[in-house]
């Protein structure tokens, strides 16, 4: 199982969602922005936190139209598995792989601490090693995650079971909490907290480990292995 | 362009003083020119030729068996063991903060990466020492929202964890704010740079971003007092731009990483001028610069322009020859500037040349090796007033005054605008003592804590230099670190005010003698002096900030104490009640001597606890706040009570130095005890942890109502809000 991590100039979280992979079982190739392809067999692509192109603009805006993005997308075309963390997520919604945008912070400040989640559904490839409704720890490190969309998407998103987390605490001021969304396929996820910084004891938490220890062992099924 | 006469009034505005000027027109051997004049003041000034101060940092002790790299360079190198090196520093960033707080705190926490990764070590750990006037000075709430928002954005986007610092409130800041910020990076111990240039006829490359107008003049206004003018001097602040300097970091390691690097050096104070004489100078060469060359920002930028601007994220580096393509095509990966801007030359000669004109030509030098150097004179500190007796009052009053004071209130509001954790190494975030980030790849852990008590230094500037180095060794001891090296940020008032240099003398007289008696070299260091108002100047803050080495996560004492568990007292408290937090929040009094500080106790109580680390469950340092603060702290982060025997004041909140309050189950409390009359060092038992209340003495009080104030206390006393929550601070 192959997962492909991209690096944008000003992502920071690159080498991170890098280990966590590599822990998980996956080989792991970088990718960089001006790449046009992903290596050949890639199961899962990566897009890590951070703050890609300085976060100038708009977060994300600009490296949603990076080089490798049609790539990128072609990926998720053909159902390949996708995973957004923070400025990821900001990417992802950029690109259009899924709906919503990342506002700035209610309270208008960087908040980076520890939060309470609650898992809003198992039924995908990331979240299936948490029982429905399963309260987690992760930590989260954004100024904007403030979650928006229309109420009418909001309620799709919901009515389908594509909320993957929502927070169980205020953080961010996000529309009904939402912390991660899933894409139509469920094959995308984009979510601000940081399930990376919380994959490994020495962290002080492994809620993260599960995400990524699923998501190994579906794409080893995937492929028969 | 026709540049300006030289004339008194120019030179006294460059901050020379006229026996300054005269030693210049010795050197030069006529009249300088107008960029010569101006490149003199930035070398010249306090800040970066360290003119009041060179005599004394000599005596601070600086060796040691892991120290790679003293202080001289860019930052200080550690060994670490297995082929590493720790590389940092702490720098202030003083005066630009006070007048841009945003911008200022940005750019000095971008100076001190840089300062890092011109080493070639990865950043992988800040932390920030900030000093501000009191909540109700107008200018306060409007500091501390701009410093943390700009050491935020930009440590944040750079992708560093800040994992520690402080944050106290003083009237002696109300017109001077301190921001010192700390770095530390990792690099292999045999891949560290250095500044000296070598040999003759090489490229000098200019790297990073253009040079715009902005900071010029900076360095000398970081060397004056402040008066009613300050608001002109905005113009002065650099602007800082992380995204550039992320990338400047990885297109500088990776540059390092090809074999292409001679030398390096970051452009900080004073850009250019400062570090290409800090290279030519340590290479015994001299540099050649063509201006004309320098990408800029601005049209028509002047040659005294180009070399004062300050603008930031750029490096100066002597380069391979062979090796400009493979240089090239790096920086073009990062779409940074990369520049052939000069040459290394063999006789010793600054050579500015701009529009086919000599603008410069200057003995390299003679502009560092014949700075001035004063031997300031300065009175002794006179011994402190004694303490008037201390009243009685209720062992909560005075909790209660000091958790809702915002020098002593949970710090959450600051730090969870930094991002701690980016890298997935940190193992400690802040909150309880020092900062824990793992080496990466490795089972090694380093611990970071930055201390000092500025009333102590005022009270007693020996013993209060000394009280800040043995505080910021009980911090790492108390996390199960060995300590090994430290950094020191001096920041004083107008050294030309004898009684200011005394405090200066006497700080770093006791800062030196608890270095050498605590085996912790200081490896790098910056001065920040003239840190006055109208006159009056700060409390004095020499802030030390130290490193300390864990071998392996199971050596690191981290834990929170768990109900049932025993409150021991390691050390002898004999209730030191002068200059304490207890007296500067509960009465608003700062009288009385700084507590005694015994190295040899420190040392031995120090020893004690990494010793029987396997015995000790959780563990805090004892400073300011005495044993009544840090069991409520340790208590407030575990969620559950602590009940505390004593019931007096002065047992309770004496800051009686060497001592650690350590949380362990009854058996280790036997096994400890054991050990420690074996060992002769005091260990008392004080008292358990559990249940939901905070009790001391015969008082007692709802611990989730004690921390209910704790944690709102210090947004409230800035911006009035409760728990600023997640609502719109203004």
């Amino acid at each position: 199982m192959k997962a492909a991590v991209v690096t944008y100039p000003g992502s920071n979280c690159d080498r991170d969602l890098a280990v966590a992979l590599t822990r998980a079982g996956f080989t792991v190739a970088r990718v960089w922005h001006k790449d046009t392809a992903l290596p050949p067999g890639t199961d899962v692509v990566g897009v890590p936190g951070g703050f890609s192109h300085g976060d100038y603009l708009r977060c994300g805006a600009i490296a949603a139209r990076a080089a490798i993005a049609p790539a990128i997308a072609a990926h998720a075309g053909r159902g390949g598995f996708v995973l957004g963390i923070c400025n990821g997520f900001q990417v992802l919604t950029e690109m259009g792989l899924l709906p919503g945008v990342l506002m700035r912070n209610a309270g208008l400040r960087f908040v980076c601490r520890t939060v309470a989640l609650t898992v809003g559904t198992a039924d995908s490839a990331f979240t299936g090693g948490y029982g429905p409704g399963a309260a987690i720890r992760l930590p989260v490190a954004h100024h904007d995650g403030n979650y928006v969309a229309d109420a009418a998407t909001l309620d799709r998103l919901e009515g389908e079971g594509r909320v993957a987390f929502r927070y169980a605490e205020p953080v961010n001021g996000s529309a009904r909490g939402i912390a991660g969304v899933l894409s139509e396929n469920r094959r995308v996820l984009g979510m601000m907290p940081h399930p990376e910084r919380a994959s490994e004891s020495a962290h002080g938490g492994t809620d993260g480990a599960r995400l990524f220890a699923h998501l190994a062992a579906l794409a080893v099924t995937a492929h028969g292995a | 362009m026709q540049e300006p006469a030289i004339t008194p009034d120019l030179v006294a505005a460059h901050g020379l003083k006229p026996d300054e000027y005269a030693r210049i027109l010795q050197i030069v051997g006529r009249e300088p020119t107008f960029t010569e004049l101006g490149i003199f003041s930035a070398m010249w000034n306090e800040h970066c030729s360290y003119k009041s101060s060179k005599r004394w940092l000599r005596t601070l002790h600086t060796t040691g068996d892991r120290v790679i790299c003293g202080p001289g360079e860019n930052a200080g190198v550690v060994d670490i063991g297995d082929g590493w090196a720790l590389v940092f520093k702490m720098e202030s960033h003083n005066h630009p903060s006070y007048i841009e707080p945003h911008q200022g705190a940005a750019t000095g926490v971008g100076g001190i990466l840089r300062d890092v990764f011109t080493m070639g070590a990865r950043p992988v750990a800040a932390m920030n020492a900030l000093s501000f006037g009191v909540p109700g000075h107008p200018k306060t709430a409007h500091l501390v929202k701009g410093v943390v928002e700009g050491i935020g954005g930009y440590g944040n986007a750079f992708g560093v964890p800040t994992v520690g610092g402080e944050v106290r409130f003083h009237p002696s800041y109300n017109g001077n704010c301190l921001v010192n910020a700390f770095a530390a990076g990792i690099a292999r111990a045999d891949a560290i740079f250095y500044s000296a240039a070598s040999g003759v006829g090489m490229p000098v490359v200019y790297l990073g971003a253009k040079t715009g107008r902005d900071g010029v003049g900076g360095a000398t206004m970081a060397s004056a007092e402040f008066d009613d003018t300050i608001e002109e001097k905005r113009p002065t602040v650099q602007v800082g731009d992380p995204f550039t300097e992320k990338r400047l970091l990885e297109a500088c390691l990776e540059l390092m990483a090809s074999g292409a690097v001679i030398s390096i050096q970051d452009m900080g104070a004073a850009g250019l001028t400062c570090s290409a004489v800090e290279m030519g100078d340590k290479g015994g060469l001299g540099i050649r610069l063509h201006l004309d060359a320098v990408p800029q920002r601005e049209a028509a930028m002047t040659a005294y322009e180009m070399m004062l601007s300050e603008s930031q994220e750029r490096m100066l580096m002597v380069l391979r020859p062979a090796m400009e393509d493979q240089a090239r095509a790096i920086f073009a990966k990062w779409d940074l500037d990369f520049a052939i801007v000069g040459e290394t030359i063999p006789e010793d000669r600054f050579l500015i040349l701009h529009g086919n004109q000599v603008k410069a030509d200057l003995p390299l030098s003679q502009l560092s090796s014949q700075a001035p150097e004063y031997d300031r004179p300065w009175v002794p500190t006179p011994p402190a007033t004694p303490m008037a007796p201390v009243p009685d009052a209720d062992p909560l009053d005075a909790l209660r005054a000091l958790i809702g004071s915002p020098s002593y209130a949970h710090k959450g509001w600051v730090w969870e605008q930094y991002d701690s954790q980016v890298g997935a190494d940190t193992v400690r975030t802040p909150g309880l003592g020092a900062g824990v980030v793992r080496v990466h790849g490795t089972d090694k852990l380093l611990a970071f804590t930055s201390d000092v008590t500025p009333r102590y230094v005022r009270a007693n500037p020996e013993r209060g230099g000394a009280q800040a180095v043995a505080e910021a060794y009980r911090n790492l001891i108390a996390c199960g670190a060995t300590p090994i090296a430290a950094t020191d940020n001096l920041n004083f008032g107008n050294p030309e005010r004898p009684e200011v240099m005394g405090q200066f003398v006497g700080a770093i007289t006791g800062i030196g003698a608890a270095c050498r008696a605590l085996d912790f070299p200081i490896v790098s260091g910056n001065v920040s002096l003239y840190n006055e108002t109208d006159g009056r100047g700060i409390l004095p803050t020499p802030t030390i900030g130290g490193v300390g080495l864990i071998a392996r996560m199971g050596d690191l004492i981290a834990a929170l104490p768990a109900p049932g568990m025993v409150a021991l007292v390691l050390g002898d408290t004999t209730g030191h009640l002068g200059q304490s937090a207890l007296l500067a929040e509960m009465w608003g009094r700062e009288d009385g001597d700084a507590p005694p500080v015994d190295l040899d106790a420190e040392r031995r109580h120090g020893a004690f606890v990494l010793a029987h680390r396997a015995q000790i469950h959780a563990c805090a340092d004892l400073s300011d706040g005495g044993l009544a603060l840090a069991a409520f702290e340790m208590a407030e982060a575990a969620g559950i009570g602590v009940t505390l025997t004593p019931g007096d004041l002065p047992t309770l909140y004496g800051e009686d130095q060497a001592r650690y309050l350590i949380a362990c189950t009854p058996a280790q409390a036997d096994a400890l005890a054991s050990a420690a009359t074996a060992a002769g060092v005091p260990l008392a038992r004080v008292g358990h942890f559990g249940g939901d209340a905070l009790r001391m003495g015969a008082a007692a009080a709802p611990l989730a109502d004690l921390a209910a104030l704790y944690r709102t206390a210090f947004a409230a006393a800035l911006f009035g809000a409760p728990l600023a929550g997640e609502a719109h601070v203004a």
